[in-house]
């Protein structure tokens, strides 16, 4: 069974047709990258997943229930690309949000805080507020935050796009240690070539105007990725695939084909 | 790991040490400034002999070590003691007044905002009727407040505290409908993600959301509710708070002018300690990045 299954789905705000018949299934403990050039749709694609809007036509099925039921149980956790933690909340009460509207009792809501803050490696900082944080830190904690109730799908809208390079490539390899730890599925929107082909076990490509998948690239490159996937020539190669098949949905293929080979 | 510092506690609390030295500080300045201000005006318009816009003399701009001379007399209004006795009980029945009705219109103003967030009707149908009570002057609305809570045995105190309350609650309630409506449109969605219900959203984010709102405005309305609570007083002719003070060294005024700036002094105080208490207030529970304050 998939874990999101999204079937001839069509979303338009008004005249715009921000995604246009979109077919896709996610296998579950998949990482799935959804990249594209900007207003392409990949926000309102996971948006869409997360029933945080509603399809214009078509369905989402999540867990096998419609995403709205897959939602009011709590199957999916989700991390913006602003950290958006609540400023009044410290570092550990921000990650026990979800826990206490799920009625997780003190006790247990304590130790999973504990347990998370580990794994995001943020032990020492529970009792800080948001700001006083740096942008990585907060990312962790919204990460943790989506973690925190164990959710069977993660949706990541472009997560890391707001860091710097160093501190994204360091969240990258926590992220894929998160991932495996937990066995859960990951949608992740980027911008980033690279960092989509580093991530993924498949990476979803997205044409604008109107939205629409134009093509899926498989990345067969061994699992656990390490520092060293980052230099292997068949990472390369499936970079390359990836910003060709980018430029082949892109508005201006004659410009933007001399680009790629450059 | 840690790219950012956490700022060292010791060199926070050395920071603070210095900083409030400095308020301090600039706190007696300006007082200083004002005094001398008070009196240079008052010694150049006599000594010049100008008469705009009003004349100056003794009893217009008595000099300021008079009005606090004033303080230790005994007063001239017949109940006997220093003037700053007489003053201070009073201060402290209108301040009893003053707070209840605070925290009355406060109360109200408050579930007032959050029930007219949550409903665009309600909104629609209420809120012309909270902007039309305030334009309907204090001084028309006290003697009917006075009157209708007497005749059901009300306390007369307490029909002064409804007036401070009628004054509190304005502010309050728009104050807190306009930060309901600030929460962060991603952090909406997180609730919504959370599944979270309408009063979990109303109480986990919206409300501390509007916290910095509400406290502008509670800043604002705890000045307002000691005015109301002495302008309530003069309708209701009790005796025992400021502005029965008021009333009566309003009649001394021309014999001894010393006393009704003595009065004002402390009802100038009473406003101010109001304020503060809502200040330390606000530092305690509001947490917010220093940017997002408001
Ligand atoms: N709430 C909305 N109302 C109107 N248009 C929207 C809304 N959300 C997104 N859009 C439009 O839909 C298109 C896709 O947006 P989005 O999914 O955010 O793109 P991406 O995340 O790929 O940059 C854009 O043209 C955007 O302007
Ligand atoms: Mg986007």
């Amino acid at each position: 069974m998939s874990v999101v299954h999204v079937d001839q789905v069509t979303k338009r705000f008004g005249r715009l047709t921000a995604l246009q018949e979109i077919d896709l299934s996610i296998e579950e403990g998949e990482f799935i990258s959804l990249i594209g050039p900007s207003g392409c749709g990949k926000s309102t694609l996971l948006r869409v997943m997360g029933d945080l809007t509603d399809t214009t036509e078509g369905k989402v099925i999540v867990n096998g229930k419609p995403a709205r039921q897959a939602r009011i149980d709590r199957d999916y956790g989700i991390v913006f690309q602003d950290a958006t933690l609540y400023d009044w909340r410290t570092v550990s009460k921000n990650i026990s949000l979800p826990l206490e509207l799920a009625r997780w009792d003190r006790k247990r809501r304590a130790a999973r805080v504990q347990e998370m803050l580990e794994l995001v490696e943020l032990d020492g900082f529970q009792d800080n507020y948001p700001w006083q944080l740096s942008g990585g830190m907060q990312q962790r904690v919204s990460i943790a935050r989506a973690l925190s109730f164990d959710p069977a799908l993660l949706l990541m809208d472009e997560p890391f796009g707001a860091l710097d390079e160093m501190t994204r490539e360091r969240l990258n390899m926590e992220l894929l240690r998160i991932w495996e730890h937990s066995g859960s599925t990951v949608v992740f929107v980027t911008h980033s070539i690279a960092e989509a082909v580093f991530l993924s076990t498949r990476v979803v490509v997205m044409s604008p105007r109107p939205g629409r998948i134009s093509s899926v690239v498989q990345i067969d490159l061994p699992q656990p990725r390490t520092a060293a996937t980052r230099e292997e020539p068949r990472f390369f190669e499936l970079v390359t695939e990836v910003r060709e098949a980018l430029h082949l949905g892109a508005d201006e293929p004659g410009r933007e084909r001399t680009e790629a080979t450059a | 790991m840690s790219a950012i510092a956490v700022e060292r506690p010791g060199e926070r609390r050395a920071q603070t040490v210095l900083r409030a030295t400095g308020r301090v500080a600039l706190f007696f300045v300006v007082l200083a400034a004002l005094w001398a201000l008070w009196e240079g005006y008052r010694a150049l318009w006599i000594h010049e002999g100008w008469t705009r816009p009003f004349v100056v003399d003794s009893s217009t701009m008595p000099h300021v070590h008079d009005i606090f001379r004033a303080l230790w007399r005994h007063s001239s209004s017949g109940t006997g003691g220093r003037l700053i006795t007489q003053l201070l009980k009073a201060a402290a029945f209108t301040a009893k007044e003053a707070a209840v009705g605070f925290a009355l219109g406060a109360s109200v103003g408050f579930v007032l905002g959050v029930l007219l967030s949550q409903s665009r009707i309600l909104q629609r149908g209420l809120l012309p009727y909270v902007v039309a009570s305030q334009t309907v002057p204090i001084l028309a609305v006290a003697p009917i407040v006075v009157v209708y809570l007497g005749t059901l045995h009300v306390a007369a105190w307490f029909s002064v505290a409804v007036i401070a309350a009628y004054l509190t609650f304005f502010p309050v309630a728009i104050n807190t409908l306009r930060g309901m409506h600030s929460a962060d449109r991603r952090a909406l969605e997180l609730m919504r993600s959370y599944a979270a219900s309408r009063w979990e959203v109303i109480w986990k984010l919206r409300v501390p959301s509007a916290l910095p709102y509400i406290f502008a405005a509670l800043k604002v309305s705890a000045t307002a509710s000691v005015v109301g609570a002495i302008i309530g007083e003069l309708p209701s002719s009790i005796q025992d708070g400021l502005g029965g003070k008021i009333i009566v060294f309003n009649q001394y005024y021309s014999l001894d002018p010393t006393q009704l700036w003595a009065t004002n002094l402390i009802a100038a105080l009473l406003g101010i300690a109001f304020f503060l208490v809502i200040l330390l207030a606000e530092k305690i529970v509001v947490r917010r990045a220093p940017e997002n304050l408001v």
